[in-house]
């Protein structure tokens, strides 16, 4: 079948198998391959990506699901060659170490703050609770949100 | 990754079109919403239908938490995290919130739906025995039009439930009484976790009394167990310490707990009583607060 | 904290040099990888702990339209590929040929055009399967009537592996038979997990039939060893084997060993002439890479009445699983568990080990234990808490009045190791100063009269890491030395090739800090290149903490040789002879004239250019060095672990980490930081709630994050960390390395802590996961059945 989405504000579309995944359609139809896997089960979050805003673990949605509506991935994330806070944060306090549960811990991020611009070091936590880092232990990656919290940018669409 | 088997994919924009489609395609045929219960199964291929009815294009007419009639009406294609949030039902029932903020994770809550995790019928799934303590019914449409069935009803068995062939939840109704107050308890290996026992309590009163009580465990029976020793025990007497101890033991006795790698039965079964008397504790105080 | 406006040219805090890829999606990992033409591989593994394979049935997976290829154990037979050899000289399975051995175990293989038809084809293999008696306990694999799991092995009559002890019995024997001593005894199993790295293991084979060049992208910590082994294993020519281990996400062990769907990856690519990409799901990571532990430990510590230890036995049941694939230097079954004296000045030590197989995944060194420096650690400290508990002694100060005294290095241990340096006594303070130790029991006490559960766990570890010099050292007959080479460009840029591979651990800034530091080019002038064995020198690899102790040493050298050109160089240059000028960072000057000199930059541009050499200086300012360490370092560490038990539910809040760390000279503060705070989750994880479970029939019970379960960001509190530094005083620049640590300190920690807080209900020890139902039922002993009750 047709999936016809917006991916990162510009339209995608490419032919998929009804039951391709989300997180292969990014990754295989559409060659994004910043979004990332890392269980069979839904538990890790590495898949996670924005859909209409949101986080949503990518694996655990169908590509025909996301016909229609718009996902951002990692690679949306910056404005041209602008970092966008959250990235630039996740820099300034070695927010990341391997880097594989790093875009979806940023789009977590990202999607909190435009919610909440100055959330607590809890709501942070509790924002990322469904994604693994097996890495950092956690506390750079509250430090990395906190950062870009406190260093909001024009931020451009 | 596991990936699902193949299958043919249909999307449904109205009630009656979803209806239509499951009369159809007949048993090999499963509504998905969130996705969130049946995805991993399917990539597990634990379930392997032959036709999946998206239902998402009815997120609008079916996502929603009103006051109606006497009812707070929640909606089968209301979010988790829709529910979570929502400050109504935090207000009249604060056993809801109590469970949300513990029921899996935040991206898991943004696609999970209140009619998805009610479907499942996981013995350990919490919004089961959330809608039982509140005494609150399912509302199920099929080609015939709708029933309204007892939360206590519409759980038969792991994995089971009053839903039909060619029928689907549409609504779970929460009667609002006065004098009010309701609590969850759950204990959990780890977020995200199912629970290893969970206890949904709520209690209304009559002056100093209680007047009616739901108390209902997760995790520890094959069907979520409302305990009806329990909540006779409570009517008509003072809300105390030793009311809730009583009640605690029999809702204890009352389930059927499996050990596993959570713990062994007896530890679920003392969880039982403990969790229960914690959230009638809890619940007591709300009520005499409202 | 932010390191905004810090530009350290040489070691400091300083941003990493790989993170812009990074945070924009653009890291390249193995599943990233695409090549024309690829073909998608999938195992089909065996659902049985034990059985015979009665006969395998491709045909209907074959006339799938999209299936390019199925691999049977019977087809590698035929190429001699069926076994393969592994890092302990024994063999293993590639795909199953007369038995299977562990659920999971690899069976057929299957390359199809797409990743889905490959799992689709998976479902059409018919494989007949005749059920075998299972061993899924060690301590029953060496009954009389146990079935012997490695029939294919030559004169193996049973499920025993290997014997191995260290120390001196009859000395430990005398001391714990002397009237006058407490003995302590106590079983402290340390049970299986597995490091669940977030990236599965994979790999994609690409071989060229015209050029007959293997180009295989893995997912190892080790691209040389690999390549050397496929070259002896497979009889490829190794200088057409390119291996190329690109962004890893995560390894800690993990990506160590070579497993067999790398193997079948490759035939397949063979076989088809095209390029085979194989990723692993997380249920095949779990359930047949390399898991970590599972050593099945006893102890007795004996010491006086007043406190002073005298000796330590230890003796321990290892679980080898189905096949020996541990990872350790060969003369070393146990690995390094001999330092199991820990950190105290003992009279006496012996321990044994004695190793066996059962009917589960292979592996056991993984999981950045430092080649079992984790149960080693796990032990001692578990064992002094208990003899604190017994002889009623604060178990810090027990610990004080223990310790190997500062004065005392360099120590011999009764074991052999030779300790290079450390302060115990400051470190062991300085978390005690932190936590505010004191100010904490206080609070135990008055909250104990209140019937409210907290408790305080201290731990102290010594690590041996760095292996390793080439002596004493090798892993499959590969030495440890690892090489570095340097070459500085002729605008003064440079490029460094090291051997070891990172996953995460900043080697791409780290490396170029230590040629920043020892040259005085930025780091943002030093390109390091890893990973890809055509492009790199020899070296063993990642894991055991060896990267800064063994390739940091050879950077340094080398970036030392770069620097001694550089002074030929220099003194042809300014016409004064080489011993009359001075180094300062970036710089040779003339001894008395300092104006008079020549920056690192001008030295590389006049180095390649027309400038008139003496004889025998060579132009150019490149070096090659190898690096064969004098010995092993030594780093360590002072935790301590605060926590609060819910009586009625047993859980367990974990309330406060305090983690003081002794890793000699650190390169990048930030970094080290970072690798202590991902340890220590690791650790605590491993204490509270990990556990790869078995039933009786071999079937794996934490075969996916639904049960097999790794801490979430509300499962950790927010770690305080501290430092003592002192330096080895034999690594060129008095580092230590870190990776390890955490995880070797913190489970000791919280396990203590939690006994610390039942105390009160009688309690002595709980096994890990210290999990709430465990907590309860140690509460209540009535209840408790003993042993190693599931949950």
């Amino acid at each position: 079948m047709q999936i016809n989405l917006t991916v990162n504000g510009e339209p995608a579309s490419a032919e998929a198998e009804p039951r391709t995944l989300l997180v292969h359609f990014l990754r295989d139809a559409l060659r994004l391959t910043g979004t990332h896997w890392g269980c069979d089960t839904s538990n890790c979050g590495a898949c996670v990506v924005l859909v209409d805003g949101e986080p949503v673990k990518s694996c655990t949605m169908l590509a025909a699901m996301a016909d229609g509506h718009e996902v951002r991935t990692v690679e949306g994330l910056a404005h041209g060659a602008e970092l966008d806070p959250v990235q630039q944060g996740f820099i300034e306090e070695h927010g990341l170490q391997c880097g594989f549960c790093t875009p979806g811990m940023m789009l977590t991020a990202r999607a909190l703050l435009d919610a909440n611009p100055n959330p607590t070091d809890e709501e942070i936590k509790v924002a990322i609770s469904g994604q693994i880092c097996r890495c950092t232990g956690y506390k750079n990656i509250v430090a990395a949100v906190r950062w870009a919290a406190e260093h909001p940018q024009e931020v451009t669409a | 990754m596991q990936v699902p088997a193949p299958f043919e994919y249909a999307r449904a924009s109205s009630i009656d079109e979803a209806l239509e489609l499951l009369e159809r395609l007949g048993p090999e045929a499963r509504l998905v919403a969130g996705g969130h219960s049946l995805l991993p199964m399917m990539k597990l291929r634990l379930a392997t239908p032959e036709h999946l009815i998206d239902i998402n294009p009815l997120a609008d007419e079916l996502g929603y938490i009103r006051e109606d009639g006497g009812d707070v009406r929640i909606g089968a294609l209301t979010r988790h995290r829709e529910i979570l949030e929502s400050d109504l039902l935090a207000r009249r029932f604060p056993i809801v919130r109590d469970a949300e903020e513990l029921i899996a994770d935040p991206p898991v809550r943004n696609r999970g739906t209140i009619g998805g995790a009610l479907c499942q019928a996981d013995p350990s799934e919490d919004l089961s025995a959330v809608t039982a303590a509140l005494g609150g019914v399912a509302v199920i449409r099929g080609g015939g039009g709708e029933r309204v069935v007892e939360m206590e009803d519409f759980h038969q068995g792991p994995y089971e439930t009053a839903v039909g062939d060619a029928e689907m939840l549409v609504e779970v109704r929460i009667p609002i009484r006065a004098h009010g107050g309701s609590a969850y308890e759950k204990v959990k290996r780890r977020t995200g976790d199912w629970a290893t026992a969970a206890a949904g309590v709520a209690l209304w009163l009559d002056g100093s009394d209680v007047a009616a009580a739901g108390i209902a465990l997760s995790a520890v029976n094959p069907k979520n167990l409302r305990s009806t020793r329990a909540e006779d025990a409570l009517v008509g007497r003072p809300p105390s310490e030793e009311a809730f101890a009583e009640a605690a033991a029999l809702a204890a006795e009352d389930c059927e707990p499996i050990g596993d790698l959570r713990g062994p039965a007896d530890y679920k079964r003392h969880l039982a009583r403990e969790l229960t008397h914690r959230a009638l504790r809890r619940a007591a105080e709300r009520a005499l607060a409202s | 904290m932010a390191v905004a406006d810090e530009r350290p040219i040489g070691f400091g805090r300083l941003k990493r040099k790989e993170d812009p890829r990074f945070v924009r999606g653009q890291g390249n990992y193995v599943d990233d990888v695409n090549l024309p033409g690829m073909l998608h591989g999938a195992a089909l593994r065996s659902p049985l702990a034990h059985a015979r394979i009665v006969s395998v049935d491709t045909s209907a997976a074959q006339q799938h339209p999209k299936v390019r290829a199925v691999i049977t154990g019977k087809d590698l037979e035929g190429l001699g590929l069926a076994w393969m050899p592994t890092l302990s000289a024994d063999t293993q399975a590639v795909l199953a040929t007369d038995k299977v051995r562990f659920q999971g175990q690899e069976v057929a293989f299957v390359v199809a055009d797409d990743h889905y038809a490959a799992r689709d084809a998976l479902e059409l293999i018919d494989v007949e399967y005749e059920p075998l008696p299972v061993v899924h306990d060690a301590h029953r694999a060496l009954d009389p009537d146990a079935p012997v799991i490695r029939d294919d092995k030559e004169g193996q009559d049973s499920n025993h592996i290997f014997d191995w002890e260290a120390g001196d019995e009859g000395e430990t024997d005398r001391v714990f038979e002397d009237a006058d001593v407490v003995v302590v005894t106590q079983d402290v199993p340390f049970q299986r997990v597995h490091p669940a790295p977030l990236e599965t293991c994979g790999s994609v084979a690409d071989m060229n039939p015209v050029t007959g060049k293997l180009r295989l992208w893995c997912t190892t910590q080790a691209p040389h060893a690999h390549r050397t082994l496929y070259a002896l294993v497979a009889g490829l020519p190794e200088h057409k084997i390119q291996v190329i281990a690109p962004d890893i996400g995560g390894g800690f062990g993990n990506k160590v060993p070579i497993y067999p769907g790398y193997v079948c990856s490759i035939v397949g690519s063979i076989l088809t002439g095209k390029p085979v990409k194989w990723m692993e799901d997380r249920t095949e990571n779990l359930t047949s890479t390399g898991f970590a532990r599972d050593y099945l430990m006893s102890g007795r510590i004996a010491a006086d009445r007043d406190g002073r230890i005298r000796a330590l036995r230890v003796d321990v049941l290892a679980d080898h699983g189905a096949f020996n694939a541990t990872a350790q230097p060969t003369k070393y079954p146990a690995g390094f568990f001999h330092i199991f004296t820990g950190s105290y000045d003992l009279e006496a030590a012996y321990c044994t080990v004695k190793g066996v197989y059962t009917n589960k995944a292979p592996g056991g060194v993984a999981y950045r234990c430092s080649f079992r420096v984790t149960e080693a650690a796990y032990i001692v400290e578990r064992m002094v808490d208990l003899l604190a508990d017994e002889l009623e002694i604060d178990p810090a100060e027990l610990r004080l009045a223990n310790f190997i005294r500062s004065d005392q290095f360099p120590y011999t241990t009764k074991t052999g190791w030779e300790y290079d340096s450390g302060d115990y006594h400051a470190t062991m303070r300085e978390a005690m100063r932190i936590a505010g130790y004191d100010e904490l029991r206080r609070e135990q006490a008055e909250k104990r009269a209140r019937g409210e559960y907290m408790g305080i766990g201290v731990s102290f570890f010594t690590e041996t890491v760095g292996a390793g010099p080439r002596a004493k050292m090798d892993i499959a007959g590969l030495g440890m030395a690892d090489g570095a080479e340097l070459r500085v460009h002729p605008t003064g840029k440079a490029v460094l090739r090291i051997s070891v591979k990172t996953q995460g651990q900043g080697h791409e800034t780290t490396f170029a800090q230590i040629v920043a530091e020892e040259l005085g080019i930025p780091p943002e002038d030093v390109e390091v290149v890893h990973g890809d064995t055509d492009q790199t020198p020899f070296g063993l690899g990642t894991y055991g903490s060896r990267s800064t102790p063994v390739s940091g040493g050879a950077t340094a050298m080398v970036a030392r040789k770069v620097r001694e050109r550089a002074r030929q160089v220099a003194a042809a240059a300014l016409e004064v002879a080489p011993d009359d000028l001075e180094w300062e960072k970036g710089r040779w000057f003339v001894k008395g004239d300092p104006e008079k000199g020549q920056t690192i930059q001008e030295l590389a541009l006049a180095s390649h250019g027309a400038l008139e050499l003496p004889e025998g200086v060579e132009g150019h300012l490149d070096a090659v060095a190898v690096y064969d360490p004098p010995n092993l370092t030594y780093p360590c560490g002072a935790y301590i672990c605060v926590v609060d038990v819910d009586p009625g539910t047993g859980e367990i809040k974990l309330r406060r980490f305090v983690a003081v760390d002794d890793c000699g000279v650190r390169i990048n503060p930030m970094v080290v930081e970072g690798q202590i705070h991902g340890g220590l989750a690791e650790g605590v994880g491993i204490a509270l709630m990990q556990q790869i479970a078995f039933d009786d029939q071999g079937n794996c019970l934490s075969g996916s994050f639904m049960d097999y379960l790794v801490p979430s960001s509300m499962e950790v509190p927010d770690w305080e960390l501290g430092e003592t530094v002192t330096p080895s005083p034999h690594h060129p620049f008095g580092a230590k390395g870190v990776g390890e640590s955490a995880n070797v300190g913190s489970p000791p920690a919280v396990v203590n802590a939690v006994v610390d807080a039942l105390e009160p209900f009688g309690v002595r020890h709980v096994d890990m996961p210290v999990t709430p139902a465990r907590v309860w039922q140690a509460m209540h002993p009535t209840d408790f059945v003993g042993g190693h009750r599931q949950g």
